[in-house]
């Protein structure tokens, strides 16, 4: 909207109206009404992408024991595998790549 | 205690035990320190290879915990080997493991094997911002009515103050898609190629919660976050994206409980 | 829980106090929060609890509400992992900042360190990380035990820790370093007896004898835990403090011991990785209690009552 240099005081009174009119009128999405939105791929705007889950991955704790588990380095880094890299189709007409790449292998 | 008192005397040149045993923490190519040994003078390059794999394997933990959806993308391998990189190169500098991770995103932009996956880092970017969600100060969200209050010739000149919880992210990728279907417990569709996606993240209350921002949303919320007023920051929103919707917007963020106050700015 | 506990009666906001749930004779566990519905459907409200304090040094969000729902009903046990009180450095004043902001908001039953560091100039290694014991450092543990002390306002139980190195420029033992900064300090202990057996073996010494030397009598708190077997240079066995499994057989005759010798101790088992569901570390915590129990008897005319508050 670039004749729109400034916002004028009419123009956002009447827009905070109509977002103060919308509470009064429409409940919040539920969370089943939410995914169906998203799966249908229809909610971009404001729709809950991702609710919860707090549980599952609260992020790292400090330690005060040592690891039995033994870090080896294979040549892992090269690989993208095991992962869910590869279901997705995104942009630029890539999909995630499952194999190194070719160039500039570190020795 | 010869040797202590030795060095007791001269406090400048005293043995630094802790200097001299990181040295080869984070270094696999490194011999352990001469400082240390096992019983009746044994060997110890197994020893020291304890704290080191200590250090290394629970840093490594760490990222995966704070990162479950760019894990769950890359799988274990990869990302064990990247997190390895990145353990080695930025080292946490706090002793709260939760705030360890800030360069990830970074480092996976820069990162030589997730080229062939440009979006990983802004996945990245959410997963520490949720994180961020999750441990941030409780607080009241303002009221979605709150603005009522305020006369209409004034609401230009509206500040608002951010939930301490609050955060945009702004991405070219569909990042809110991919994040939201690699941190639930199901199993991950096929994502067809989307458009670029913002998203909003807040904790209204116990619950950490992602939400889509709409055009020209990311850019508003960053304006209003960093204290310009109402008028200006809806300004900048149209001037990023024509098609910026500002009863949707404002709609939205009070809705999503992403602010807990507004006052009249100057 | 014993008949002294006092229950609220209401939801409490964050300035209010909590119950003085007393913590004596009790076994407890590690709190982790994937156990959390589990416990709070508990009854009755047995043991005690101990956290890792740096992780409930964010701001806000589910760990606080989650810990201030657990201290409600049970004594809590607030375990430092990363001052660095063993450190080469002066403490971070910022984070014993934290530390006591903590325990003021929470009055837990315990307060807790250990002997070791973790963070060098701007390093956090996340391990506890050992030290040579000469008089040099034993000064320098001493003056970061006060200043901790000095700033939390009450005395702290210091953890004897595991280790894989030796250092020969220590001129003290273990027991010894640590019975000195008992004296210096006034800090009580928190001996970790699987710590004892993982050290005892890793440098072919006699945990009896260790024991045997150890400062009992200031003892506060047992640690028990599960540990992994591994090698060293030579091949021989190599003890890893690893926390993922249930207590060793030989861990628990030396827990007797020092039960029989020095009573009901609160004790807590420790499982911080492979966590299994709560009834399992539930039961591991009633297999020490039992063992409690069994010398309680000939401690106190009626068990656990000694140390309300």
């Amino acid at each position: 909207m670039s004749t729109r240099s400034t916002v004028s005081a009419a123009f956002l009174a009447g827009a905070v109206a109509t977002a103060l009119a919308s509470f009064a009128t429409a409940a919040p999405l539920t969370e089943a009404e939410a995914k169906a939105a998203m799966d249908a791929g229809k909610e971009k705007c404001f729709g809950v992408a991702m609710k919860g889950q707090n549980d599952c991955a609260a992020g790292p704790g400090t330690t005060c024991q040592g690891t039995s588990t033994v870090d080896y380095q294979g040549n892992a880094w090269k690989f993208v595998d095991g992962g869910t890299c590869t279901t997705m189709e995104l942009p630029e007409g890539r999909k995630g790549s499952s194999s190194a790449l070719t160039r500039d292998i570190p020795s | 205690m010869p040797r202590d008192e030795l060095q007791s005397g001269d406090p400048g040149r005293r043995f630094d035990y802790a200097a001299a045993f990181t040295a080869g923490l984070l270094d696999p190519d490194r011999a352990p320190p001469d400082a240390v040994s096992g019983p009746n003078g044994k060997a110890a390059v197994k020893r020291y290879a304890v704290y080191r794999n200590n250090v290394t394997v629970s840093l490594i933990d760490a990222l995966a915990a704070s990162f479950p959806a760019t894990l769950r993308i890359t799988g274990p391998d990869f990302f064990r080997a990247m997190a390895r990189f990145h353990v080695r190169e930025t080292p946490p500098t706090s002793p709260l493991l939760f705030e360890y991770g800030r360069d990830f995103a970074d480092f996976i932009e820069r990162y030589e094997y997730a080229k062939s996956m440009p979006w990983l880092a802004d996945v990245a970017r959410m997963e520490r911002a949720w994180l961020d969600a999750y441990h941030a100060a409780d607080a009241e969200p303002l009221a979605s009515g709150a603005l009522a209050s305020i006369p209409p010739e004034r609401l230009a000149d509206t500040v608002f103050v951010p939930h301490p919880a609050t955060r945009a992210i702004r991405s070219l990728y569909p990042v809110a898609t991919i994040f939201a279907a690699n941190r639930s417990d199901g199993p991950v569709g096929r994502i067809e190629a989307g458009g670029p996606e913002d998203a909003l993240v807040t904790r209204p209350g116990l619950e950490v919660v992602v939400r889509h921002l709409p055009p020209g949303g990311a850019a508003f919320l960053d304006r209003l976050m960093a204290g310009e007023l109402l008028g200006a920051a809806a300004t900048a929103a149209f001037a990023e994206r024509a098609e910026f919707d500002l009863s949707a917007n404002i709609a939205g963020l009070l809705q999503a409980g992403a602010f807990t106050a507004a006052h009249q700015g100057e | 829980m014993n008949g002294l506990a006092i229950h609220p009666a209401s939801r409490m906001s964050k300035t209010s106090r909590f119950p003085a749930h007393p913590v004596a004779g009790l076994a407890g566990t590690s709190f982790k929060h994937e156990h959390l519905h589990a416990i709070l459907g508990d009854d009755p409200k047995d043991g005690f609890f101990e956290v890792h304090a740096e992780n409930y040094m964010g701001a806000g969000g589910p760990p606080h509400d989650a810990l201030t729902k657990i201290r409600r009903d049970y004594p809590v046990s607030l375990h430092g992992v990363c001052m660095s009180i063993g450190g080469s450095r002066p403490l971070d004043k910022a984070h014993l900042g934290r530390f006591k902001a903590l325990v003021d908001r929470y009055e837990p039953a315990l307060v807790s360190e250990h002997l070791a560091w973790s963070t060098h100039d701007t390093t956090y290694y996340n391990d506890l990380l050992p030290l040579p014991y000469t008089q040099a450092t034993v000064s320098r543990v001493a003056d970061h035990i006060d200043e901790v002390q000095g700033t939390i306002g009450r005395p702290i139980l210091l953890e004897n820790p595991s280790t894989y190195v030796l250092f020969p420029e220590s001129t003290m033992s273990e027991t010894d370093f640590i019975r000195e900064l008992v004296r210096r300090t006034g800090c009580g202990l928190l001996l970790d007896v699987n710590n004892v057996f993982i050290s005892a073996t890793n440098h072919r010494y006699s945990a009896l004898s260790y024991l045997a030397d150890f400062p009992l009598d200031h003892v506060g708190e047992i640690h028990l835990a599960g540990h992994a077997e591994q090698e060293d240079d030579e091949g021989d066995l190599l003890l890893i403090d690893s926390h993922d499994g249930p207590v060793a057989d030989a861990v628990w005759k030396l827990f007797d011991i020092v039960i029989g010798r020095c009573g009901p101790l609160p004790t807590l088992i420790e499982w911080d990785s492979d966590i299994p569901d709560w009834p399992v570390l539930k039961a591991e915590a009633a297999a020490a209690q039992a063992i409690l129990d069994h010398h309680a008897g000939s401690y106190y005319i009626s068990g656990k009552a000694h140390a309300a508050g």
